[in-house]
């Protein structure tokens, strides 16, 4: 069993003890635990059940590569699914569950999928898209879409909160074990900026427990030395439980520090993400121990050796009574050795190798640690729990020389370099035969901007295994990275010492021979369950890719992605397929290093700022008055002012009554306003609009309208001559920062030697609309202006002072009706609104939104960008053939006009739609012709573009698009319904209301 | 007739900096020739500073100008002063072809004042805050989450910051999250 040792334990305070509960168990467990540590003190070594065979999960690692010991964290808005108990640090009043088990841990009723493994093979999953056809919908999907995932999807909206922060640093360098304490020393010593960050909540890594001392000393003193030193360095920015998970382009990476996950609702944010500019990142991420693949290697109390010996060193946590070692190099007996020390029973190291006579091996022999090599484990016996082991020669095909009991199996494969934010941004990298590894080719680093290399990998990361070698190989990765930035670093090195190692020998599968029988139950992939056999399966039916057989075997693709799995993975497939493994190569590793939680990946964006509100200045008027909004861009506009009683729809139609029977007020401060001014101010307008800009008199307004290249219709608007060099032009609101850029890309692009300047007033003016028969007698009302007909006319300006105000009125319609636009400041728009809704009151004012803006546009026939056009339609489509010059050389979409496609007299075109029974035509409805086309689909004619019930006709009117509409007046067409039915609608002028434009022009 | 308003009003928030929304303040786009001795004079006489280089600010007394991109300036002044200062420079200006426009209200300014006052804004803001870097005088265009500003130091640990009016809620929301007391990141 394991259980909590009496003394020792690096980093727990025995006087913290901290209660938790497990499956509803309640344990104790002490500060500094991890919850893996904190469980496996509690005798819990099964946590979980594997991902499709739901066998048995133990806690094989210690750190961010464990892919079995994932729990269900918290409750309510704190519950988190897939969270590593390895790296998550307990805290008192911690509850979690173990994942992917029903009914429960113990008893779980997916196992059966054991039994049935050898229907679960390689690519199973793909298979069942292949035969029969019907199964997949029927059988398969359902089953797959029942058993996908490990933990459960959060239910409660998220309790925490979340924020970036952006940072800029000379030399980043990622892992604080003692190579990137050694890196910062050496780098900041340059006098560059550097910054550290470090995974865990310790500095140092694993040297203290594997017994180095440095400079003389025992890793920790020096480790210890080191941080204050680093601490008290200006230059330099030291970060713990800040988890290095992307390199990108341009020095550019994330890290996700973990600020609160171990205080949770101390008020702080949970997670902080920093993005972080570097000119040169160090990666001093450290190396991580390869399983062995032998049979039975996923039984609970199989455990990699250096996480056994980080359990007893660093938590006083003794992972079996009985442990026995297995391995193919001289770091295991690290875990013999410190088993011994602690009092454990350590019965037999079984090495791989012909021979072992290192320091290592040595000083385990001379301990009386029984020692016998070239032997492999056979077997692996029990069930959820290891019971023994069955040993034979590695060279035979596994027969069993001895059982040996044992409730413990510390494995070790030899190390691999952890290379993944080497890799991120292109890093290559080379096999290092003697060490059987993949590491960083140094020749051949991510390069940014300047062609340089901006990753430096350094120590153990860079395949420096041996203390010395980590500790010097580290220094120089420091000082390289600050050459590369034009500094020289001091170089007073430290020297790190730890026993000598004789070389591993690389053991891929184990025993050597091993039958199908046991290479089917050598896991390389514990979560995803995918074996030796599987691989070779892959192998067999064709996929000599890594990457396809990653996806067909599902071999690294688990939450853990493949850290413990792949290169064990890469070297049977190689070996399958006759290949080096060099040739075979890895797949690519991609960010995150480990998942970084979607709440920090949004940071601040929830809830009130999850996204940016545009609000007008008479923003808070209409929420006080009953609005109902409608989202245009990020702006809020109201849709209509609903009164008691009324519903949506009745509101919107008494607000059109009352605008064309007395007056009403509309918030247009969200149209765009441009101002263009320069000598080349006129030829510009000329190029951008399909009208002319240019010969427009000062104190005057013009309707036009903007394409793009390609002719189609983009935006249009009222474009008022200010003076003899500046016009202001009004845009749709959505469009105003769109065209103001389209404007700057063309003078500064194209244009660039045109004398104009552009300015987006849009912000700098509220702009209100007083629109009815009324409209007048309110303007009067407030005084100080003439606005009558004969001093301003319709489609022109003035400016003057009104009410007091200081305003420009613009005398425009969107309605038809008598209509004055008034633009003030923006910082003066409610006390106008507010003015104009008191000079009102007698005349019958009311204010009114958007929908009925809409309806009245559409009584007149006028086109909204947006519903008349979808990028596919130019002016002409819509009628509007005189609002295009044809004096004009040129503008912007001319050419585009005059192909053929655009000439076609087949083109849909813009006319009115009259209902023969007065009902509306639905939103979106196609009208059809006779016919099916090639398709088998029934043949359109035309569509709606916008349909309306007319409250001023007190019927349905609408506009369409329709194949030759405007020679075609007074015929019908047929619109289906959606659910069966149709309306027929007659073919008229899109102008429903006032033909001769009567009631504007008063 | 009515005082013009700030968009909120001089609403404040007390995290752990002080978050202060102010204002009408004053500003002009001007655009033009940057190195035109013409608008370099109409500066100095109507703003007391010289056209400031690439990504800084000059400040006189209550008016400051600020550099905005190759050809375009901010002038920031009291809001009264506006009309005039308009006037006189359009006049100083003369022939020269260049746009100075009243964008006061088009602006919401706060002012984010707090020894740790860097640090909130390098929450919101991709610039290098560091006091090794970012000294009084410098001012950046850049963005505060996903709305546009400009900020530059307009004192020893006060930072102005300028966005459009119509998201000044949402910016104030964004500074209200960055200073709330728990964040502290000690970066700077």
């Amino acid at each position: 069993m394991s259980t909590r040792l009496s003394k020792g334990g690096r980093l727990i305070d025995r006087a913290s003890a901290q209660e938790f509960s497990f499956n509803g168990k309640r344990l104790r467990g002490f500060k500094g635990d991890t919850l893996a540590a904190a469980l496996l003190a509690n005798d819990q070594v099964m946590v979980g059940r594997s991902f499709k065979y739901h066998r048995p999960r133990g806690i094989v690692a210690s750190g961010a590569e464990e892919p079995n010991a994932l729990v269900n964290l918290g409750k309510g808005g704190r519950f988190e699914p897939n969270q590593r108990t390895t790296t998550t640090e307990l805290f008192d009043g911690a509850s979690f569950t173990s994942q992917n088990h029903w009914p429960s841990l113990e008893f779980d009723i997916g196992v059966l999928n054991n039994y049935a493994a050898r229907m679960l093979p390689g690519g199973f999953y793909y298979k069942t898209f292949m035969y029969p056809r019907a199964a997949w919908k029927h059988l398969f999907e359902p089953i797959v879409r029942q058993s996908a995932g490990l933990g459960q999807v959060p239910k409660d909206p998220d309790a925490d909160r979340y924020e970036y922060v952006y940072a800029f640093t000379d030399i980043l360098i990622v892992g604080g074990g003692i190579a990137g304490l050694q890196a910062a020393l050496t780098a900041a010593s340059s006098g560059a900026r550097v910054m550290l960050i470090e995974q865990t909540p310790h500095w140092g890594g694993r040297a203290p427990v594997d017994g180095v001392s440095i400079d003389g000393k025992p890793a920790a003193e020096w480790i210890k030395i080191a941080v204050e030193a680093l601490e008290n360095m200006g230059n330099v920015t030291l970060r713990l439980r800040c988890m290095g998970a992307g390199v990108y382009d341009h020095g550019y990476v994330l890290a996700d520090e973990k600020v609160a996950d171990h205080t949770p609702g101390d008020g702080r944010p949970k997670h902080r993400l920093w993005r972080i500019r570097a000119a040169r990142v160090v990666t001093t991420t450290g190396a991580i121990e390869r399983p062995l693949s032998f049979a039975g290697n996923d039984i609970p109390g199989v455990m990699l050796a250096a996480a056994v010996r980080d359990y007893v060193v660093n938590y006083a946590v003794s992972p079996g009574d009985r442990t026995v070692v297995v391995t193919n190099n001289d770091d295991a007996y690290r875990t013999a050795i410190a088993l011994v020390e602690v009092g454990l029973s350590v019965p037999l190291v079984i090495d791989a190798r012909p021979t072992a006579t290192g320091a290592l091996p040595e000083k385990a022999r001379a301990m009386g640690i029984r020692v016998e090599t070239g032997r492999a484990i056979a077997k692996v016996k029990g069930s959820r729990r290891v019971t023994g082991v069955a040993i034979c020669q590695q060279a035979g095909e596994g027969t069993v020389i001895e059982e040996i009991s044992c409730d413990t199996v510390a494995m070790s494969g030899g190390w691999s370099p952890v290379v993944h934010l080497w890799s991120h941004c292109g890093g290559k990298l080379i096999w290092d035969a003697a060490q059987a590894h993949f590491r960083p080719d140094a020749t051949r680093p991510p390069t940014g901007a300047d062609g340089q290399g901006f990753v430096i990998a350094g120590g153990a990361a860079n395949g420096a295994l041996q203390a010395e070698a980590t500790l010097f190989d580290a220094a120089n990765a420091g000082k390289n990275a600050a050459q590369g930035l034009g500094r020289t670093a001091k170089s007073d090195l430290s020297t790190a010492s730890a026993e000598a190692e004789q070389p591993m020998a690389p053991i891929w599968v184990m025993p050597q021979g091993a039958s199908v029988q046991l290479r089917s139950k050598m896991w390389l992939d514990f979560q995803n369950d995918v074996k030796v056999s599987d691989v070779q399966l892959a192998a067999r039916e064709g996929y000599t890719s890594v990457e396809h057989t990653k996806r067909y075997t599902t071999l690294g693709m688990a939450t853990d992605q493949g850290k413990l799995s792949n290169i064990n993975g890469l070297a049977v497939l190689a070996d399958a397929l006759n290949a080096e493994i060099p040739q075979v190569g890895t797949t690519t590793f991609r960010p995150p290093y480990t998942p970084v939680t979607l709440g920090a990946l949004a940071g601040e964006a929830r809830g009130e700022i999850f996204q940016p509100l545009r609000r007008t200045p008479i923003h808070e008027w209409h929420e006080a008055n009953r609005v109902e909004w409608e989202p245009v861009g990020l702006w809020r506009r109201p849709y209509t002012f609903k009164r008691s009683g009324e519903t949506t729809e009745q509101a919107v139609h008494r607000e059109v009554v009352n605008t064309r029977t007395n007056v009403g007020l509309l918030d247009a401060s969200t149209l765009g306003k441009l101002l263009v001014k320069g000598p080349d101010a006129g030829k510009f307008l000329d190029m951008l609009y399909t009208g002319v800009m240019s010969t427009l008199p000062v104190g005057k307004c013009r309707y036009g309208l903007m394409c793009n290249e390609n002719g189609f219709l983009s935006d249009d608007g009222v474009v008022a001559r200010i003076s003899e060099d500046s016009w202001l032009c009004h845009t749709t609101s959505g469009g105003a920062d769109r065209i103001h850029a389209w404007m700057e890309d063309w003078l500064q692009c194209e244009w660039w030697d045109w004398k104009v300047y552009t300015a987006n007033l849009t912000e700098q003016y509220a702009q209100v609309a007083v629109v009815g028969p009324n409209a007048r007698k309110v303007l009067e009302k407030l005084g100080g202006m003439d606005v009558s007909k004969e001093t301003l006319p319709f489609m022109q300006w003035a400016d003057g002072i009104l009410g007091g105000f200081p305003v420009r009125v613009y005398r425009i319609s969107f309605s038809g009706e008598l209509s004055y636009e008034i633009a003030v400041p923006a910082g003066l728009g409610r006390a106008f609104w507010d003015a104009c809704i008191a000079a009102g009151a007698e005349f019958g004012m009311m204010p009114y939104g958007t929908e009925a803006l809409h309806i009245m546009r559409a009584e007149k026939g006028f086109i909204m960008i947006g519903d008349e056009t979808d990028g596919t339609i130019i002016p002409q489509d819509l009628g509007l053939g005189w609002a295009i010059s044809k004096k004009k050389a040129d503008f912007l979409g001319k050419r585009g006009q005059e192909r053929v496609h655009m000439t076609d007299p087949e083109r849909w075109k813009l006319v009115g739609l009259e209902t023969l029974d007065g009902s509306v035509i639905p939103d979106g409805a196609i009208a059809v012709a006779p016919g099916v086309n090639a398709n088998g689909q029934r043949n359109t004619e035309g569509r709606v573009t916008s349909t309306y019930y007319s409250p001023t006709l007190k019927r349905g009117i609408a506009m369409g698009l329709v194949r030759r509409g405007p020679e075609r007046m007074g015929e019908t067409v047929e619109f289906p319904k959606i659910g069966g039915g149709s309306v027929t609608a007659r073919i008229v002028d899109a102008v429903f209301f006032d033909k001769d434009g009567e009631k504007a022009n008063v | 007739m009515s005082e013009a308003i700030s968009a909120l009003g001089g609403a404040r928030f007390e995290g752990y900096v002080t978050v202060e929304e102010v204002g009408p303040v004053g500003m002009i786009t001007l655009r033009g020739a940057l190195g035109s001795p013409t608008l370099a004079k109409a500066v100095e006489s109507v703003m007391g500073v010289e056209v400031p280089a690439s990504r800084r600010i000059e400040t006189a007394g209550t008016k400051s100008v600020a550099w905005m991109s190759p050809d375009e300036l901010l002038l920031v002044l009291p809001y009264a002063e506006v009309t005039a200062t308009q006037a006189a420079l359009t006049a100083a200006l003369g022939k020269d072809h260049a746009l100075a426009v009243d964008v006061s209200d088009a602006r919401a300014v706060f002012r984010i004042k707090g020894d740790k006052a860097r640090e909130v804004l390098a929450k919101l803001c991709p610039v290098d805050l560091s006091p090794a870097v970012f000294h009084a005088g410098e001012v950046r265009r850049t963005r505060a989450a996903q709305v546009a500003a400009a900020l530059w130091l307009s004192g020893g640990d006060e930072f102005t910051l300028v966005c459009f009016r119509s998201v000044a809620g949402y910016v104030m929301g964004l500074l209200r999250a960055s200073a709330a007391p728990g964040g502290e990141v000690g970066l700077f």
